[in-house]
């Protein structure tokens, strides 16, 4: 066992962990923070995306241990002060960018850092940078379509298809 | 995962001692290693994790005007880093897997498992890189030696990779559309004094360089030069995904947009 100290969502958590604890085990399990999901376990589906000092990683492909001293955001600390969502979640519930909603919070995290890059992407640039998110319900569109809308782009001429 | 141990050095050095006790292994960026440890292909008792180690961290030019980047660089910072002395490496290094993976994969960590289908050996052999590691230079003709097979030793770790600017280049790569690896891809780099080709996904002793292609390149960078050469079937991966033959004529294609794109 290890002592790891990071900043979750702006608040300091220290804990005891195993060496093979993984990083997204650590948030679900030690911290209860259950918004960041496991999907394939596999680094593919991306449902487990967090940021880890500001940038996107798969945090069932990262131990623990090796975020010790990093900043770590996750979905949970996405929302507004008050509560409310933010663009980009909102934009998800506005263009209905969720169907089973699994692999949501990854989809979240992932268009977070992309809209942090590149603050008006093309459709093919979203697209493109969703490479490593899954969506089994192949709702792709809708997601393309509200990071877009979250981005302050016209997405009406993006068909509802 | 079964239990094992981590530890973190912060230097080379340490690293280096670490990893001289029985069962121990490198870790890297850990997004090939960490999957590998999931499905117990590997079972390490130890792991020495290289990412705080800061002396292997970054890009930058040599007195000499190669591109030196650190072994522990991430992907996403080499495709930033190196965008404007090396145009086509960076360009390899941001179509690397997806964003998350580019955020903790390394070039170090790629080179060292030299994966048949992994992209950064394609730019390695197709400059002619120097791959440095705690104790020796190796040229990257001889450093690779077969699918997951290098010239490391046991406990040997990658610190800097050293290479050539071209002063062309291009990678094409052309995906197997679910795992996002090169199905074929095809690493051209033009200079002064001639031409490299090197192929990454095609053939079963990992990455290769096409020496008839640099030839005929060498006398005009055009892929029309390219015309009247073939690769032989004979030694390409079969598998679902495709035929010896169907790579073997990918190998061409490639190299052909490769050399237009460059």
């Amino acid at each position: 066992m290890a002592s790891v100290t990071m900043q979750v969502n702006g608040k300091s958590v220290s804990k005891d962990v195993e060496g093979r604890t993984l990083l997204v085990d650590f948030l679900r399990n030690d911290l209860r923070l259950t918004g960041t999901h496991v999907g394939c376990d596999t680094s593919q589906c991306g449902a487990c995306v967090v940021h880890v000092n500001g940038q996107s990683v798969k945090a069932c492909a990262m131990f623990a241990i090796e975020a010790d001293g990093a900043e770590v955001a996750t979905i949970e600390g996405q929302a507004n002060a008050d509560g409310s969502l933010n663009v980009i979640q909102q934009a998800f519930q506005d263009h209905h960018g969720l169907q089973c909603g699994f692999c949501t919070p990854g989809m979240v995290m992932t268009a977070a850092a992309l809209l942090k890059e590149n603050p008006k992407p093309s459709e093919a640039e979203v697209r493109s940078y969703l490479e490593g998110n899954i969506c089994r319900c192949t709702g792709y569109h809708n997601i393309v379509k509200a990071i877009m809308a979250a981005s302050g782009q016209d997405v009406a001429a993006i068909a509802a298809e | 995962m079964y239990a094992f141990d981590i530890e973190r050095p912060s230097s080379i050095k340490d690293a280096v001692a670490a990893l001289q006790s029985e069962g121990a292994q490198a870790l890297g960026g850990g997004q090939t290693l960490i999957p590998t440890l999931k499905a117990r292909l590997a079972a390490p008792e130890v792991l020495i994790s290289l990412t705080g180690i800061s002396e292997m961290q970054g890009v930058c030019l040599s007195d000499e005007g190669a591109l030196c980047i650190g072994a522990g660089t991430t992907h996403a910072t080499v495709a930033r880093e190196a965008a404007v002395h090396f145009p086509g490496l960076a360009a390899l290094a941001s179509h690397i897997g997806d964003p998350a993976v580019r955020n903790r994969g390394t070039i170090g960590g790629s080179l060292a498992n030299n994966d048949p289908a992994a992209c950064y050996p394609a730019a390695a052999l197709g400059t002619g890189a120097t791959i440095i590691t705690d104790k020796r230079k190796i040229a990257a003709d001889d450093y690779f030696q077969g699918m997951f097979t290098t010239a490391l030793d046991e406990g040997e770790i990658i610190t800097e990779v050293r290479f050539p600017i071209p002063e062309k280049s291009h990678y094409m790569k052309f995906v197997q559309p679910a795992s996002r690896f090169a199905l074929v891809g095809v690493f051209v780099a033009k200079y002064a004094d001639g031409v490299r080709v090197a192929v990454t996904g095609a053939s079963e002793e990992g990455v290769f360089r096409w020496h008839d292609a640099e030839t005929a390149l060498a006398d005009d960078f055009n892929a029309r030069s390219l015309d009247g050469l073939s690769v032989a079937a004979d030694g390409m991966i079969g598998d679902l995904h495709g035929s010896p033959e169907y790579r073997a004529h990918l190998v061409k294609v490639m190299t052909g947009r490769a050399v237009t794109a460059a």
